[in-house]
């Protein structure tokens, strides 16, 4: 970890500025993220640009439209907690308190979770071929250990995955990403924030070097009747997914008039199949027709050495976590899965 | 005025308020005058040599004292011997900084010191080495050719290879009507203990050096380090008041303390080691190994033939053996077997000892296997222990000097319900769960070893018992002061116990859960010289009302002695002390388990393992739900430190079964999840409920106070009852540990 300099902004544009005149500098919101990145000799600031004053990016606010907007340096703790949330998005909330530990949710910012880097054990081991953190030095986990990489959309390049909990629901939930940036301010919707990884897997997501995350926002819908984030991973608590699946319905009786399915563990990116979700819509929530979207999503999956199981697995936790949305009441705390 | 006997209460640890509250200082807090900081550089490659070293960069960066490699460092101590502490196995001692050689990925290769700590973990990702790369293995299921039989030393009297066969094993197997042959395999892990390795070495001057260290041993790492860097022994004290716990990783001096004494010689300066988590998986391990065995019963369920083979990891410059493919013959009485252990080198660190090391790599083959058989017999897996239940050790034909593990077996599977077991795996159900019933059984040595005591009854007419012995978070400190207090008649307040320093006298490592017996019988031995010593003092006084008494007729109570029939013809300790003319009055005594009269015996403790797991139909996902440990381990002395060790290595049997693993990327030839967040240990959700019970055990025979030491008797069972339990819910037999949920997706 080397020697930097440290400035701590009041306002988006100020923190914009400051570190545009670097060349090699990083915001720092939690922290949780990029410090261990540091300590592992795998990025080296010369300026560090702390955001967390930026008094507009510190609220949950409600929007004109009947959204909701998360102020990029709001918690993720805070944000699972809101009362807004917890009723509005319950399936947020869900995939939040699903993620990392009570410790590091206290200090992880939603801003920040959109920003996480891979756990791909490769990509931290400075010594070990990585496309992503070296462009063209090879990957390490194709014929390695490969058991928490991606069956989807990954390349010959880089086999990574996105491991975040939270955005595994603003990916179902279809939310916006607003940033602020040297060339003005833009909005990103969710699934065209993160990547695939193609030949240019060191590019995680489409921000540009310098933007700035101000908030996301949450459009109305919130499927807060038939909602369920099933998480499955090799303990109970502080392990990233393996597999996980945000499933939000919307049902007249017994058919589906709305379905959103995103997986999480499986891709460079949370990873939706929109025709498996129009295949769904007008059908009956069962088992049958989730396996049928199933195998919609998972088409083209590929796994690896030690990863082949989360082919048949993520089709076995889409059909489970749609039948447990039917179910809400079976998202008690603690119980994964439950049903 | 009686007083009740500490031993048997359920005291909480002394030393609690100090540890909840952060002012228990480990090696890492003494922050003493001009401390400079070491930093490891550690190689990045796993089997080679360094052919170019380039410290300019880091030296140029303001702070940065002195880098040291192989090239630059002092010399030392000539021969290999020097270097070898009491827990070293026949080998050469890696020696850091020795050479230009790599033996593992991870090696330390180089100390950056500085000012401060930060400046010098920065100036050491600046250290440049260039390095000559050599083809290099890791795996022992892959080198199986590479298979041979360990070489012989010192550390072979503690760990022997496997008995000669007895019978005709190949015969009674191939003749059998019923046997099981199977294969299990484990990956390495690492201890990970909460705190880190550090060192804080002070330099005294005059050739002295104060060194907090943490150890599981202050005596073993004062002679390691007055060995190998000439010093005197006196001039060399080790000490550590408080561990954080080590499980094993503390046993052998570890790297960290030889760099910072190192550098404290060479600058003439204080220095402190500290290691980063990262740093923790380039110390020793539990060794991967691949066990194969092959039991066989008669149409009854009993045994007859047993071959266990075990082929285990060691490195390419120590042989490091454990005891484990003989374990089943001290449980169950077999005429015929063969039992082998081989070891293959690979070029990763030298492993060692792991809570329960040997006993729980062989008990969940072994008892996995039993269920195996239990199964191809059709009785109950506990009806078939019962079947094979030794009165006498099967090994040696020696009684046990006490085995209550029958009533292990009894008050555990009621506690449990094992009778509501239905055996047709899958059969039993919970919702959408799979809900299965496991049992094994539990073995693990008694040990005990030499241990010196001083006893003094200090002027204030309090009991001082001194000893080097370590308390690693077991309670040994709370345990002592409980022994001492009633064989000398105290109060806990009156009892001061002075441990974790290398000035005081003998004690063995902290290992193989022998304190209890080692120190505390020791304690028991000083404790009455020293009785006897006041007695004779108070025989001396020219006014004592008891000059006449008989030994027998006094009693030592309350800080007095006194009459037995008549308790207020007494005399207080000061009294003693005062007469004394205000002098302390000291014992010192060796604390010895009886060979001799043990020679006739198998001392050993046992346990039995009851578990319930659900297991999710669809989904696979694996819960221990409930686990019940009986375990019997003789007296125990304090319930509470002793139930928090049982529970905590039953949590550890769940770690191992199902999540613990340093997985080896065998094209890079190191660790991959060298951290706490993908090295998974279970969280508090991955724990339900669990419970122990302490089987009666009155053992008269086996040392003064009918000890035997809990600790890793509760992880034994654990693994393979957990692996049962999986089986009945599911049908599959996973072999491989950890178990993967998803291994059992079809
Ligand atoms: C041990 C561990 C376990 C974890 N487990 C899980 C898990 O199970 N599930 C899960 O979802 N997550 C998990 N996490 C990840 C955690 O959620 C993220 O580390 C956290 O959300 C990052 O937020 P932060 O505010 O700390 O980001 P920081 O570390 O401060 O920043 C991360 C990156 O984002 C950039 N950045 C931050 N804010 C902004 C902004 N507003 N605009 C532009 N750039 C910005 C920083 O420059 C940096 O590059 C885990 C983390 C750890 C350390």
């Amino acid at each position: 970890m080397n020697s930097f300099a440290f400035l701590r902004a009041e306002t988006a544009s100020e923190a914009v500025k400051a570190l545009n005149t670097k060349a090699q500098a990083a915001f720092i919101a939690g922290g949780t993220n990029l410090i261990d990145i540091w300590k592992y000799n795998l990025t080296h600031p010369e300026l560090l640009v702390d955001i967390n004053r930026l008094a507009d990016c510190r609220a949950i606010i409600e929007k004109a439209d009947g959204g909701l907007r998360l102020g990029a340096l709001v918690t993720n703790a805070d944000t699972a907690y809101h009362p807004l949330i917890e009723s509005r998005y319950p399936l947020l909330s869900k995939a939040i308190l699903a993620g990392a530990s009570a410790q590091i949710r206290n200090m992880a910012t939603d801003g920040g979770n959109l920003l996480q880097r891979t756990r791909c054990y490769y990509f931290y081991d400075a010594n070990a071929p990585c496309n992503k953190r070296v462009s063209g030095s090879g990957c390490a986990a194709i014929n390695g250990y490969n058991r928490i990489h991606a069956i989807l959309g990954a390349s010959e390049h880089c086999i990574a995955v996105f491991p975040s909990d939270m955005c595994v629901a603003l990916a179902a939930l279809a939310a916006v990403v607003n940033v602020t940036g040297p060339n003005g301010d833009r909005n990103i919707a969710f699934a065209d924030f993160h990547r695939l990884p193609g030949d240019q897997p060191e590019r995680d997501n489409n921000l540009q070097y310098g933007e700035l995350i101000t908030s996301i926002d949450l459009p109305v819908k919130g499927f807060e009747q038939n909602y369920s984030y099933l998480k499955l991973r090799d303990r109970q608590s502080y392990a990233f997914a393996l597999v996980s699946v945000a499933t939000g319905l919307e049902l007249d009786g017994d058919v589906i008039t709305e379905a959103r399915i995103a997986l999480g563990g499986v891709a460079h990116k949370p990873w939706r199949a929109k025709e498996a979700e129009e295949l769904l819509k007008g059908k009956p929530a069962t088992p049958e027709n989730f396996a049928k979207a199933a195998a919609v999503i998972l088409q083209g999956a590929k796994g690896y050495k030690h990863n082949s199981f989360k082919i048949e697995l993520a089709k076995r936790a889409i059909i489970r976590n749609g039948m447990m949305a039917l179910h809400p009441q079976s998202q008690r705390p603690g119980a994964q899965p439950s049903l | 005025m009686a007083i009740k006997p500490n031993i048997g209460q359920p005291l909480n640890r002394l030393e609690g308020r100090q540890k909840v509250t952060g002012s228990a200082k480990y090696a890492a807090d003494y922050h003493v005058p001009q401390l400079l900081y070491g930093y490891v550089v550690n190689s990045t490659i796993t089997k080679g040599k360094i052919v170019r070293v380039d410290t300019s960069a880091a030296k140029a960066l303001p702070g940065v004292v002195e880098v040291l490699t192989h090239e630059n460092r002092p010399g030392l101590a000539w021969f290999d011997l020097q270097y070898a502490d009491m827990d070293a196995p026949p080998g050469t001692v890696f020696k850091p900084l020795h050479d230009n050689k790599i033996r593992f990925n991870g090696q330390p290769v180089a100390l950056v010191v500085a000012e401060e700590f930060e400046i010098a973990r920065y100036a050491a990702s600046l250290v440049q080495l260039d390095y000559e790369e050599e083809p290099f293995v890791t795996s022992v299921e892959a080198n199986l050719s590479k298979a041979r039989p360990a070489k012989k030393g010192i550390a072979t009297a503690l760990k022997p290879p496997p008995p000669a066969p007895t019978g005709n094993f190949e015969k009674a197997y191939e003749a059998a009507p019923f046997k099981v042959d199977a294969e299990y395999y484990h990956g390495n892990e690492h201890h990970n203990p909460m705190e880190l390795f550090a060192t804080t070495t002070v330099y005294e001057g005059n050739g002295k050096l104060t060194i907090y260290d943490k150890t599981q041993g202050t005596i073993n790492n004062q002679l390691f380090v007055a060995n190998v860097f000439g010093l005197r022994y006196k001039d060399v004290r080790v000490l550590a008041p408080y561990v954080g716990g080590a499980f094993g990783s503390g046993l052998r001096p570890q790297y960290q303390l030889f760099l910072s004494v190192m550098a404290a010689l060479h600058l003439k300066r204080n220095v402190r080691v500290v290691l980063d988590r990262h740093q923790m998986f380039t110390l020793a391990h539990r060794p991967q190994n691949l066990q194969q065995l092959q039991f066989a019963t008669d149409e009854n369920g009993k045994l007859t033939a047993a071959r266990h083979a075990a082929f285990v990891e060691t490195s390419s410059y120590e042989d490091y053996t454990e005891v484990i493919s003989s374990w089943s013959h001290r449980l169950y009485p077999i005429s015929n077997t063969r039992f082998e252990y081989k070891v293959v080198p690979l070029d990763l660190s030298t492993p060692t000892d792991m809570r329960a090391p040997g006993g729980v790599t062989a008990m969940h083959a072994i008892e996995c296997t039993m269920d195996q058989l239990a199964y191809k017999l059709g009785i109950d897996p506990l009806e078939l222990r019962l079947r094979n239940y030794a009165e006498v050790d099967p090994s040696t034909e020696k009684p046990f000097t006490s085995k209550a593990l029958r009533e292990c077996y009894r008050q555990a599977a009621d506690s449990f319900g094992w009778s509501n077991r239905n055996p047709e795996p899958g059969s039993m159900t919970r919702g959408n769960k799979l809900v299965g019933y496991g049992m094994a059984t539990g073995v693990w040595d008694a040990y005990q070893f030499p241990s010196r005591i001083e006893a003094i009854l200090t002027k204030e007419g309090k009991l001082m018992i001194n000893n080097a012995v370590t308390d690693i978070g077991t309670g040994t400190f709370t345990v002592m002061t409980q022994i001492a207090a009633d064989e000398l008649g105290l109060p806990i307040e009156d009892v001061i116990f002075g441990y974790g320093d290398s000035k005081k006298p003998f004690s063995m490592f902290q290992g193989g859960s022998s304190m209890t017996s080692s120190t505390g019988v020791a304690i028991v031995m000083a404790a009455k010289a020293l009785k006897k010593k006041l007695l004779e003092k108070v025989k001396e006084m020219s006014d004592s009302p008891l000059a006449d008494a008989d030994e027998k007729d006094l009693v030592f109570r309350n800080g007095r002695i006194a009459l037995v029939n008549e308790p207020s013809v007494h005399i207080n300790f000061q009294e003693i002390v005062a007469a004394n003319k205000g002098q302390a009055i000291k014992t010192t005594k060796m604390g010895k388990p009886h060979l001799l009269k043990l020679r006739k015996y198998s001392k050993m403790t046992h346990s039995a393992s009851f578990v319930e797991v659900e297991v999710d139909k669809d989904l696979k996902t694996i819960t221990v739900t409930r686990a019940v440990t009986a375990v019997a381990a003789g007296k125990i002395i304090n319930p509470r430190t002793a139930h928090s060790q049982i529970s905590g290595s039953m949590v550890w049997g769940i770690s191992k079964a199902l999540q613990e693993e340093s997985v080896i990327d065998e094209n890079l030839g190191k660790y991959v999840n060298a951290n706490l967040a993908e090295y998974h240990i279970p969280t508090h959700a991955d724990v339900h409920q669990l419970e122990v019970i302490f089987a009666e055990e009155r053992d008269e025979l086996i040392n003064e106070l009918g000890v035997k030491g809990v600790g890793e008797i509760g992880l034994v069972a654990m693994p393979a009852a957990i692996a049962n339990a999986v089986f009945h819910a599911t049908g599959k037999r996973i072999n491989k540990l950890p178990i993967h949920f998803d291994e059992l997706l079809e």
